[in-house]
């Protein structure tokens, strides 16, 4: 007698976990993909670490909280390692609807990840969508920060080259001065780069006469260390005063 | 022939001189860089693939022999003689050929609006590759968080963040939605980055000339080490490079050669006319011209081996994949022990099971995958650079590093392009006096830029990429063309073939031989028509449409084919004919002011008739 209850306990409770039976799911696990070397080989002992997280995450259902590991069943394990899984009442003849399951193991998902080193990719509940971590946006995105960054460079090396410039302009202006042209003449050379053969074009030497090179203008005489020949009269003093 | 005195060079406004290079290097690395652009480095390879690998070489080359280089020269050495921008250099050729120097110049900033408008998506990608992971590598989820945005797995993580984070772009060129304040803030640093390079001119030009030329042959190099050392990279290559003769006799295959050498040496935009004119008057310019077309063609080359190593890479591991998936369902479905199925294997491993379980390998969603169809895939353009090589990017280790290099090397190489764009303005504006002689340099060179970078905001809109493309097809290709013809013909027949040779013997110290005369004279020329009658009856072929990237569209994610509304068309028309517009009308402007002033003031007794005043 004792031995017919046995086999029909057996029995209903393998009904109740069959593949595509009601309120069953499909569990599919990849743990060569997601270790490698180190991965682990599924024994009855992973089985029943996998019931426990089951059970333990339908205990934090409200009404559900005496669910035991014996009664979650699975069934049809395979060596991909796949195997369906039910969660049944305690009176072991019904099992729980899919909605709760599926809420349940949604909300503790990650716990049972990291209870087998496996991720959502890895571990698959078919038909219990995963939960998407909220993207990790920096408050910052740091393509602003760099973009600050260059163009702060750039406008800095535009000031300097502007103020540059309207300081080599105000420069020029002192310069030109038709006696101090001539005489720094020579100092304009070395900023051009020109063979010996051009020296002997007359078209060239009538480009001379400007005292501005490469846009770079020759510095006065006195600032380079030079000296004024005070032998030659300067403009003002040609005309004897009356 | 050395003792002769020169012929006298125009006469320089007010009392500054020209200004000068510091030294050669410069002046070669300014045209180098000009013409080496960012159509090096994704329309030749492209095209060496589509058109028969090796095989294309050989059209490629004829081109640069009769159609290039002479045209090259013939730039290098007007602007040397004449010492003039574009504009001017045609004045003093004759005042009836101004136009071509307008035309020249309207198309110069046509294009280096786009052009710059570019180089802010390369920007864009430049500062997002500072962070891993690349945001381009995975989907973003979806507001409720249960799965990834309907977009992004509909098409590709790559895809979604081009067409949507980056250009967020309409379904219609008619809707053009608002400007999208990413691509303006990048469009303001590109242009402030062109404006602190050309901010004097040549003088700051010239130093930075020696960073954004040569980086990019230093990446192309780490590039060429890294690709060739990666899986896949050998399939890529010989995919790319295996001969195929039987493409030489479409003579389609012909005509995308003759443009891409013309407009991969950026002809008839007058930049190379402007460098030109800052050399000393006694250089070699026909030494210039042939060197910097053969390093631009070398260039090409070397940036295909390295893309298609890259490319190949690519086309193995999304191969491996495919197959990867593939086992994946295999196992799926017939509950077998992971990584029971290698690549190697799974042939095998279907023939098995399709010889025992035909009807459930039948029910199986499987791929076909074929190494042949991943290398196929090719792309040109900038679905090269922001889909295909940023996927690329991802599988390689250490993505962001590379990313980083990819991006720098294409803003810096569309940067030195920029620098030949901006002097083809600047220097003829400069030349004519635009401004008072009190106005610095400084000021006009802000003022250009300033107004360049408020007109290409309109590429910031939601449809600015279809607009982009619409410049890039009409107001370049159709006007160059012509005015490449307008500037062979302009110089050989009325500036006159003697004189041009004179000169170009005064100044290098050998006349020009047959070659130039004959490709001068006659195949040049022949060459630009048959291009451009070829171009217009290819453009006249097919109706004008565009692609248009619609997630609602029932074949997403290909792209719908969509025709231009009619106010596009007409506003591409005006942009493909208004720069080459400038040639008659400046012409028959000069000969109405010639008339003119010969009913005003007849010509007194003896006096010789001024030249050009036949008419009237």
């Amino acid at each position: 007698m004792l031995w017919l209850l046995f086999f029909l306990v057996t029995a209903i409770r393998a009904d109740l976990c069959q593949p595509d039976a009601e309120n069953a799911f499909k569990v599919r696990l990849s743990i060569r993909t997601a270790l490698g070397d180190k991965a682990y080989a599924w024994d009855r002992n992973e089985e029943y670490l996998f019931k426990a997280m089951v059970a333990f995450s339908m205990r934090k259902v409200p009404n559900r909280e005496t669910t035991e590991i014996s009664h979650v069943l699975l069934c049809n394990v395979t060596q991909r390692v796949s195997f369906w899984f039910v969660v049944t009442d305690p009176s072991r003849n019904h099992t729980l609807p899919a909605v709760e399951v599926q809420s349940a193991i949604r909300m503790n998902r990650n716990r049972i990840n990291n209870a087998f080193f496996l991720n959502d990719q890895t571990l698959e509940f078919l038909r219990i969508p995963p939960t998407f971590a909220p993207p990790t946006d920096p408050s910052v995105p740091i393509w602003i920060i760099i973009f600050g960054v260059i163009f702060c460079i750039v406008l800095v090396a535009t000031m300097l080259l502007i103020l540059s410039g309207i300081r080599q302009h105000r420069r020029v202006k002192i310069l030109h001065c038709p006696f101090q042209a001539s005489a720094v003449n020579n100092q304009c050379h070395f900023g051009k780069n020109k063979g010996p053969s051009e020296m002997e074009d007359t078209e060239d030497k009538c480009e001379n006469v400007i005292t501005i090179e490469n846009g770079i203008p020759c510095d006065p005489l006195d600032m380079k260390g030079g000296h004024i020949n005070d032998a030659f009269v300067t403009e003002d003093e040609r005309l004897t005063p009356l | 022939m050395a003792g002769a005195p020169g012929p006298a060079p125009p006469a320089e406004g007010g009392g500054e001189a020209r200004p000068a290079w510091d030294n050669k290097l410069q002046y070669l690395l300014s045209c180098v860089g000009f013409a080496v652009g960012l159509g090096n480095l994704w329309r030749f390879p492209y095209l060496c693939q589509t058109y028969g690998g090796g095989a294309f070489l050989i059209p490629y080359v004829i081109a640069l022999a009769f159609e290039g280089i002479p045209l090259f020269h013939i730039e290098l050495a007007i602007g040397q003689r004449l010492r003039r921008g574009s504009i001017g250099v045609w004045t003093a050729i004759s005042p009836y050929l101004g136009g071509v120097g307008l035309g020249c110049f309207t198309v110069s900033f046509l294009v280096s609006l786009y052009y710059n408008a570019i180089l802010a998506w390369v920007l864009w990608y430049l500062l997002n590759s500072f962070q891993h992971p690349l945001p381009w590598g995975a989907c973003p989820p979806d507001l409720n968080r249960t799965g990834l945005v309907q977009e992004c797995r509909d098409s590709s993580p790559v895809s979604y963040f081009w067409y949507r984070r980056t250009l967020n772009v309409s379904a219609d060129i008619s809707d053009s939605g608002p400007l999208q304040w990413r691509l303006l803030l990048c469009l303001a640093a590109s242009w402030a980055v062109v404006y602190l390079c050309v901010i004097r001119g040549i003088e700051t030009t010239g130093k930075a000339i020696y960073f954004t030329a040569l980086f990019p042959y230093l990446v192309l190099t780490v590039f060429l080490v890294r690709g060739l050392t990666l899986p896949g990279a050998m399939e890529g290559l010989t995919y790319l490079f295996t001969p195929d003769m039987q493409v030489l006799q479409n003579p389609r295959v012909w005509l995308d050669a003759a443009t891409q050498i013309f407009f991969s040496l950026s002809l008839a935009f007058g930049g190379h006319i402007a460098f030109a004119s800052y050399n000393q008057p006694r250089n070699n310019c026909r030494r210039d011209a042939v060197s910097v077309a053969l390093v631009n063609s070398m260039t090409s080359l070397y940036a295909s081996i390295a893309v298609f190593s890259v490319l190949g890479f690519k086309a193995a591991s999304d191969h491996g994949q495919c197959l990867d998936r593939n086992i994946l369902r295999l196992i799926n479905a017939f509950d077998l022990p992971e990584q029971s199925v290698s690549r190697d294997d799974y042939a095998a491993a279907l023939a098995r099971l399709n010889a025992s379980q035909p009807a459930r390998v039948a029910g199986l969603p499987l791929e076909v995958c074929r190494l042949e169809d991943f290398l196929d895939k090719s792309a040109s353009g900038t679905g090269l650079a922001f889909i295909v090589f940023t996927e690329a990017v991802l599988h390689m280790p250490g993505a962001p590093v590379w990313a980083v290099l990819f991006f720098g090397m294409l803003y810096s190489l569309g940067l030195s392009s920029m620098f030949g764009n901006m002097e083809s303005m600047t220097t003829p504006l400069l030349d004519l006096g635009v401004m008072p002689r009190r106005v610095p340099k400084e000021a006009l060179t802000g003022l250009a830029c300033l107004l360049c970078f408020l007109t290409s905001s309109c590429f910031t809109l939601r449809s600015g990429s279809y607009w982009l493309e619409i410049f890039d097809q009409y107001a370049a290709a159709l006007n160059l063309i012509l005015l490449a013809f307008f500037e062979v013909v302009g110089v050989v027949y009325i500036y006159g073939m003697k004189r041009l040779c004179d000169d170009i013997a005064w100044m290098t110290g050998r006349r020009p031989g047959f070659y130039w005369r004959v490709t001068w004279k006659v195949v040049s020329p022949l060459l630009l028509l048959t291009i451009f009658v070829a171009y217009v009856a290819l453009l006249a072929s097919s109706p004008p449409g565009y692609k248009a990237w619609n997630p609602q569209y029932e074949r997403f994610p290909s792209r719908q084919e969509k025709p231009y509304p009619g106010w596009v068309l007409a506003a591409c028309a005006l942009l493909s004919f208004l720069p080459t517009l400038w040639v008659p009308v400046v012409a028959l402007g000069q000969l109405l002011a010639r008339c003119r002033e010969k009913t005003r003031n007849p010509p007194q007794d003896g006096r010789p008739k001024p030249q050009g005043s036949r008419a009237c």
